[in-house]
């Protein structure tokens, strides 16, 4: 019996690093890749490991004609600036959409819910225009500008907000403790988790953001990494590991972060299934 | 939503009623109006735009329904329409089937179950342009690692991002690897919501660990399939990052990978036909909410909720 059962177990974990294999081995080689010379990348065979272990491809790539650093300080600007204006507005009316009731409120609810069910591409062309008209097309603020307004958030942070008791708030009231103060000392703090989950959906997507940076920036002293890693491929066709020491960096921070906080990532990804 | 309502004052509101709603207004206005100024008020600009012939000025004529009928003759438009479709129908299935099975592999007591886990779900978390970059550097043919890999086994390579029959498939593997361990997860929680206690009566029953999984976890599961499934689709739909960095201008298999976005981009931002791209971009909007409401129809058949 006993036998029976870690011959079965050994085929799963087989097929299970397998799997791993296939998922890691990207990783593996872009690493391998931006650690060689530009002519060992290019070796027929390839090597595996490089052999001559260098560092150039990091050097060149903050040099090269892409401002590398500029692009990755955009980028966090962009994603930190969206997070933090998104924990803002979000916990606000998610707050207001689950605990008070005023005039017109579901009208309201119903219509910032409307905007989830469309793809994204249908707002492009008219959020296009509106930077256009406010002078801000290849700025910084372009690229997180229509970002700061988020149904999602607000709907997901309503949802936390849902699920406190009523009475946390009913003795405050009944205290005639304003509404701004029970938002920000007894509600807030209470919704932390919903807060870490909703700044973990925004960070990964304002991070690999790459169709409305590309929109509406052009000048690459103004954009962010993910259109920079096109125009990085379109330059140096043949550099393998500048492109490679570029994808690193790109991934590196989000990579970093989920190491960090699996634990918040992994249930805010299961609950999303569950609750939805 | 009814019983909200019928608590509404008709009467005069208390004054503590009228200071609830001047700051419930406060509370929600940045959103409201945000998404009113850059979603809402733009949704329906876009409507306009699609019937309009908008030129690089944004000077637009009214031009009624001839974008759509523009739209209808297009060979390109109907080509990137079956690219996409083929996308979808290969990749959301795959991905179903394999993010399925490694969590159900997953779901049983095995060492090391989190560090897998952990594993599986790294790729999510990365920048698509990044990863498109890397796999079109392994898909090289003259130096690229899978064509090396497979001369080494004494096969012949093949320029597998520049061939019209195989690229799309390339630009798949990509899209599956970065969002299998994503769903992987989703699906794992939905096998451990399911009550242990079904599992016991089945085990009593003499019922062995193949049986259990297609009489309780399948059909147990279905709810979390199908929105993996809805969601899957829609993406599906809008795939665009990918193929952007992959499949340049000069690549022969350019046009066989032309997805619906990539179309609506091309128009949009490089030709600048803004009428024209509003109304293929309302068309990607159709689409996606038809097949999302066959779904929602056709669920009744399959998902079980209990």
């Amino acid at each position: 019996m006993k036998g029976k059962f870690s011959t079965k177990h050994l085929i799963v974990h087989l097929i299970l690093l397998a799997g791993v294999a296939v998922v890691v081995f990207p990783f593996l080689w872009m690493i391998f890749t931006s650690f060689k010379t530009t002519g060992e990348a290019m070796k027929i065979p390839p090597t595996v490991f490089p052999e001559k272990f260098v560092t150039d491809a990091y050097k060149t790539i903050v040099t090269s004609a892409i401002p590398f650093g500029k692009v990755y300080a955009n980028t966090i600007i962009s994603t930190v600036v969206t997070t933090l204006v998104q924990i803002v507005f979000c916990s606000m009316a998610g707050y207001a959409f689950a605990r008070i009731e005023f005039p017109f409120k579901n009208a309201i609810f119903v219509l910032v819910l409307s905007v989830l069910m469309v793809p994204g591409q249908i707002f492009l062309l008219p959020q296009y225009q509106i930077v256009q008209k406010l002078g801000l097309l290849d700025t910084i603020p372009a690229l997180f500008l229509p970002n700061l307004f988020s149904a999602f958030g607000t709907f997901l942070l309503r949802q936390f907000f849902m699920s406190l008791p009523k009475e946390l708030e009913e003795a405050a009231i009944v205290d005639g403790c304003g509404r701004f103060r029970i938002f920000g000392q007894i509600m807030l703090p209470l919704v932390k988790p919903g807060i870490v989950a909703m700044s973990i959906f925004t960070i990964k997507f304002a991070w690999n953001d790459f169709m409305w940076p590309l929109i509406v920036n052009t000048s690459m002293e103004k954009m962010t990494l993910g259109p920079a890693l096109s125009t990085l491929q379109g330059q140096y066709t043949t550099e393998y590991p500048m492109q490679m020491a570029g994808a690193v960096l790109a991934v590196l921070p989000l990579v970093v972060m989920f190491f960090l906080f699996q634990k918040q990532f992994i249930e805010g990804v299961a609950q999303s299934g569950i609750k939805g | 939503m009814a019983q909200v309502k019928a608590k509404m004052p008709r009467k005069k509101a208390s004054p503590r009623q009228k200071k609830d709603w001047i700051a419930a207004y406060i509370f929600i206005a940045p959103v409201t109006l945000g998404l009113l100024v850059f979603y809402i008020w733009p949704f329906i600009q876009n409507i306009w735009f699609s019937f309009n012939d908008v030129n690089k000025f944004n000077m637009s004529t009214f031009v009624g329904l001839e974008n759509y009928k523009e739209l209808m003759g297009d060979k390109e438009v109907w080509r990137a329409l079956g690219t996409t479709l083929k996308y979808v129908i290969v990749t959301v299935p795959v991905g179903i089937f394999l993010s399925t099975f490694l969590a159900a592999l997953l779901n049983a007591k095995i060492r090391g179950k989190s560090i897998y886990r952990t594993l599986y779900f790294l790729p999510s978390v990365t920048m698509s342009a990044a990863v498109a970059m890397v796999w079109k550097w392994m898909y090289n043919e003259k130096m690229g690692i899978l064509n090396s890999a497979i001369k080494s086994m004494g096969g012949t390579g093949h320029n597998w991002l520049t061939d019209s029959h195989t690229a799309l498939y390339m630009i798949m593997v990509v899209g599956l690897w970065m969002t299998v361990g994503y769903n992987m997860i989703i699906l794992l929680a939905g096998m451990q919501g399911i009550s242990k206690t079904y599992y016991e009566a089945a085990a009593i029953d003499g019922a062995g660990a193949v049986t259990q999984f297609f009489k309780i976890t399948v059909p147990m599961l279905t709810p979390t399939v199908f929105f993996v499934m809805i969601t899957s689709i829609i993406s599906g739909f809008q795939v665009f990052d990918t193929v952007y960095m992959m499949i340049g201008k000069t690549n022969p298999a350019y046009e066989s990978t032309q997805t619906v976005v990539m179309l609506f981009y091309r128009a949009a931002f490089d030709y600048g036909y803004k009428g024209y791209a509003a109304a293929i971009s309302i068309l990607i909007f159709a689409i996606i909410m038809f097949v999302t409401v066959l779904q929602m129809i056709g669920q009744k058949k399959w998902v079980n909720y209990d």
